[in-house]
């Protein structure tokens, strides 16, 4: 046994007390749903772990009447404190049931138990515990005085981080003072229905929170729903495009968290070791399955080789296996979808031109698995360098200036995240400002907490998640009818009411 | 015996020059009593798009001035808007067919909605931006930037009043502007244009369109190199397949506003056209 190789070290399965099939969760109740159900399976094992209820146009409708009586009956009366309180109650849940938490979402994502238990469901329970102390402060949340909810949130989330993107959504919405329907991604549903459980557990009026699961087309029946009015969704652009087009025209409130294509700078006087390490947390950090993940690795070329050879070589060390394993370190590819998509853009890698190197290990017989990548010899026109691939693919560039390293960072329809890795810090503030992207990590990479507003740039989306900024997406400005100077104007055609809602007067008037 | 007046021609304001409209065409401008005043420009789709060019060309130099030096730019708009006061007023009297008590009053509040502006050059970062405290150890803090090239319909209503009250906001944080002035008010918009031009205002930062806005915003809307679309003044267009062309390029978008409060001023107008960057670095004593 060489010092790589590890006994088995499973976490048990025994925590989760599952039930054999799920149904929508409405109003404060599980009850079944109309679509035709569907199972929800282990990625690492291809094994059925339950069946999951699939919401038609007509369970969309009542999840959205539920969230609206919730709404004008008793959440946007309640007072910020109480409803702070039952944020509270649900951070305390969450930290109460972590470890089945963590052990449901690598079963059912894929993702291995050490990332679950020890970021994703902290951070869940961290975002609810941020969120739940502005639920009675929102007069500071930069909106001016008495900002108001916009009402029923409609929230479509991604099946990479399921829990956490649930909390990022959930979280700031009730704490603004508003009711939420929401659908995790059809491969990743089941944690979402043990938090309706905590749901009832914290005995949050019914209504308030309702989880609707199924496929694409009922996140399209959700967010085109006319009785919602706000839509959040993490996702692609090429869904949040469509969403956008669906949105326009109407009252709602859009924000949009999409994909990514982050360059990593590597400058030649970084600490090396530490940069190694960031290279590999940013692309291989989940599968690669990260929107804001380093997919394109710009290294100054004086230090390429050295880089690329101490990557291959933490490469070599990774365990890539059992999700439930303490010790693995890659875990499955969420569905055989994604790991087709993989596959093919990393084979044009190849036919376009660039090198392939792949870690050695060994690919377990079933489930979905694609090991650690590294393209060297990228040219920015490739596919692999311009196109999300979101898997453990790295496309390592070269760059000789920071002029032309900031260039090719920003030589991109997106603009979610970027890395910097150099000991001068005065490089990196002046970096830092030209990239243009919403979050820059500077000698890290892929940190996240609550207190930190997330959120992209350009193609990558618009608006943010976490910290004050996250609170805006869900809330407007008091009306102040009457503070602004009025003009009197004579123009000849007389004004025209829009038939659509108007919007409220703004706050912060000139006086 | 009165002298004979020398008419102004009204032309495009791009880049910083006055072209004609590349087509050659101009349409006819009317007071409110249907008396001529003048040709203005008809732009095209070519006009709108070398504005684009321009804009872009410009708005890494505006965005890279400091918060202070583009708060002083503002203000010298104010100053120079102020010394022409009188020509404003007569040319809205003759536009609106308004009394010389409301186009002054138009004139002032625009005026002094460049100086509220000019004022958060330098403050908006403060109030939209802010250390994040992380539980980590990291020194972790969120700016707001510009989000670059933004099309703009002005409100169709005013000929200056409402011009301003959209392009001060979105200049505050440095984006450069395209804007398409009001269809049938459009000469004060060229006015200002040379006071912008007269002052320190760089060139390509603000570009005014005169012309057909529902011939033009469409082009805008569509436009890959816009980041984004205020269609303040587009109530009266097919505006919602412009927000629709926009999402293509996830264009962030301000919907039409109607009235008096329309483009009011306020902190959110600034905010609507900003990104906020969020820098994370770790912090060690080794």
């Amino acid at each position: 046994m060489s010092f790589l190789e590890y006994a088995p070290a499973p976490e048990s399965r025994s925590i989760l007390s599952l039930r054999d099939d799920y149904g929508l969760f409405i109003d404060g109740a599980f009850r079944a749903g109309r679509g035709t159900p569907f199972q929800t399976i282990s990625p690492a094992s291809e094994e059925r772990i339950a069946t999951i209820a699939n919401a038609n146009a007509d369970d969309v409708d009542d999840a959205v009447a539920a969230a609206r009586r919730a709404y004008e009956r008793t959440w946007s009366r309640m007072s910020g404190r109480d409803r702070g309180k039952y944020l509270f109650r649900i951070a305390r849940l969450v930290q109460e049931r972590a470890r089945e938490l963590a052990v449901a979402e690598s079963l059912d994502n894929g993702k291995p138990i050490k990332e679950s238990r020890d970021v994703d469901v902290p951070l869940v329970a961290a975002w609810f515990f941020y969120y739940a102390g502005w639920a009675d402060k929102l007069d500071h949340a930069g909106l001016g005085a008495n900002p108001r909810a916009l009402g029923v949130a409609a929230q479509v989330i991604p099946w990479n981080f399921p829990l956490l993107m649930l909390a990022w959504k959930i979280a700031p919405a009730l704490a603004a003072g508003n009711t939420v329907v929401l659908k995790p991604a059809e491969t990743t549903s089941l944690t979402a229905l043990l938090f309706a459980e905590i749901v009832q557990q914290a005995d949050l009026p019914p209504g308030v929170v309702n989880i609707i699961t199924g496929a694409g087309d009922t996140g399209a029946a959700l967010v085109g729903h006319e009785g919602v009015d706000k839509v959040a969704f993490t996702g692609s652009t090429a869904v949040g495009r469509q969403i956008a087009k669906t949105v326009a025209g109407t009252s709602k409130k859009l924000t949009l968290e999409l994909g990514g294509k982050a360059a990593n700078i590597v400058f030649d006087d970084a600490p090396i070791d530490q940069a190694v390490e960031g290279i590999v947390n940013g692309i291989f950090f989940n599968q690669g399955h990260v929107c804001c993940a380093g997919s394109r690795l710009l290294v100054q070329e004086s230090i390429h080789d050295e880089v690329v050879d101490r990557l291959k070589q933490r490469l070599s060390t990774l365990r890539l296996g059992d999700p439930l394993d303490k010790n693995t370190d890659i875990g499955a590819i969420n569905s055989r979808e994604q790991l087709d998509r993989i596959r093919e853009l990393s084979d044009v890698g190849v036919d376009e031109g660039a090198e392939r190197w792949t870690a050695p290990c060994e690919i377990p017989e079933n489930g979905f698995w694609y090991a650690p990548t590294i393209f060297t010899g990228v040219q920015t026109s490739h596919r692999i360098a311009r196109e999300e691939i979101f898997g453990p693919v790295l496309s390592v560039l070269t760059f000789r200036t920071p002029q032309e390293a900031i260039a090719k960072a920003n030589n991109t329809p997106y603009g979610l995240s970027a890395g910097i890795w150099t000991d001068k810090g005065s490089r990196i503030l002046a970096v830092a400002d030209q990239l243009r992207a919403g979050v820059v990590w500077a000698n890290t990479f892929n940190r996240f907490d609550p207190a930190s507003p997330f959120g992209g740039y350009k193609e990558s989306g618009y608006g943010r998640e976490g910290g004050r900024h996250g609170l805006g997406a869900y809330l407007a400005p008091a009306s102040v009818g009457g503070a602004q100077r009025r003009i009197e104007t004579t123009d000849a055609t007389p004004r025209v009411e829009s038939a659509r809602r108007a919007r409220p007067a703004k706050k912060g008037a000139a006086k | 015996m009165s002298r004979l007046a020398v008419p102004k021609t009204y032309k495009l304001f791009i880049g910083g020059a006055f072209p004609r409209s590349e087509s050659g065409r101009t349409y006819e401008v009317r007071g409110a009593d249907g008396a001529f005043l003048a040709n203005a420009a008809k732009a095209s789709r070519k006009d709108a798009r070398d504005a684009v060019v321009a804009a872009r060309g410009a708005v890494g130099g505006w965005a890279a001035a400091t918060a202070y030096n583009r708060g002083q730019v503002l203000y010298r708009i104010a100053e120079l808007l102020e010394g022409r006061r009188a020509q404003f007023i007569a040319e809205i009297e003759e536009a609106e067919g308004a009394t010389r008590a409301v186009a002054s009053a138009q004139v002032d509040e625009a005026i002094d909605r460049w100086v509220w502006y000019a004022g958060w050059a330098d403050k908006f970062a403060q109030v939209a931006g802010g250390a994040n405290p992380v539980a980590g150890p990291y020194f972790n803090i969120s700016v707001p930037e510009p989000t670059g090239v933004v099309a703009i319909v002005a409100p169709q209503d005013t000929s200056l009043l409402g011009l301003v009250s959209t392009v001060a906001p979105a200049l505050v944080a440095g984006n450069a502007v395209v804007v398409v002035a009001s269809e049938h008010h459009p000469l004060s918009a060229i006015s200002l244009a040379e006071v912008l031009a007269t002052s320190d205002v760089p060139k390509g930062v603000v570009n005014v369109l005169t012309g057909s806005p529902a011939e033009i915003a469409p082009w805008l809307a569509a436009h890959a190199d816009v980041n984004a679309l205020d269609l303040v003044g587009a109530g009266d267009l097919d505006w919602v397949d412009l927000e629709i062309a926009a999402a293509d390029t996830l264009k962030r978008v301000l919907r039409p506003e109607r009235g008096p409060d329309a483009a009011a001023p306020a902190l959110d107008r600034i905010a609507a056209f900003t990104e906020t960057k969020t820098v994370w670095h770790t912090k060690s004593l080794r």
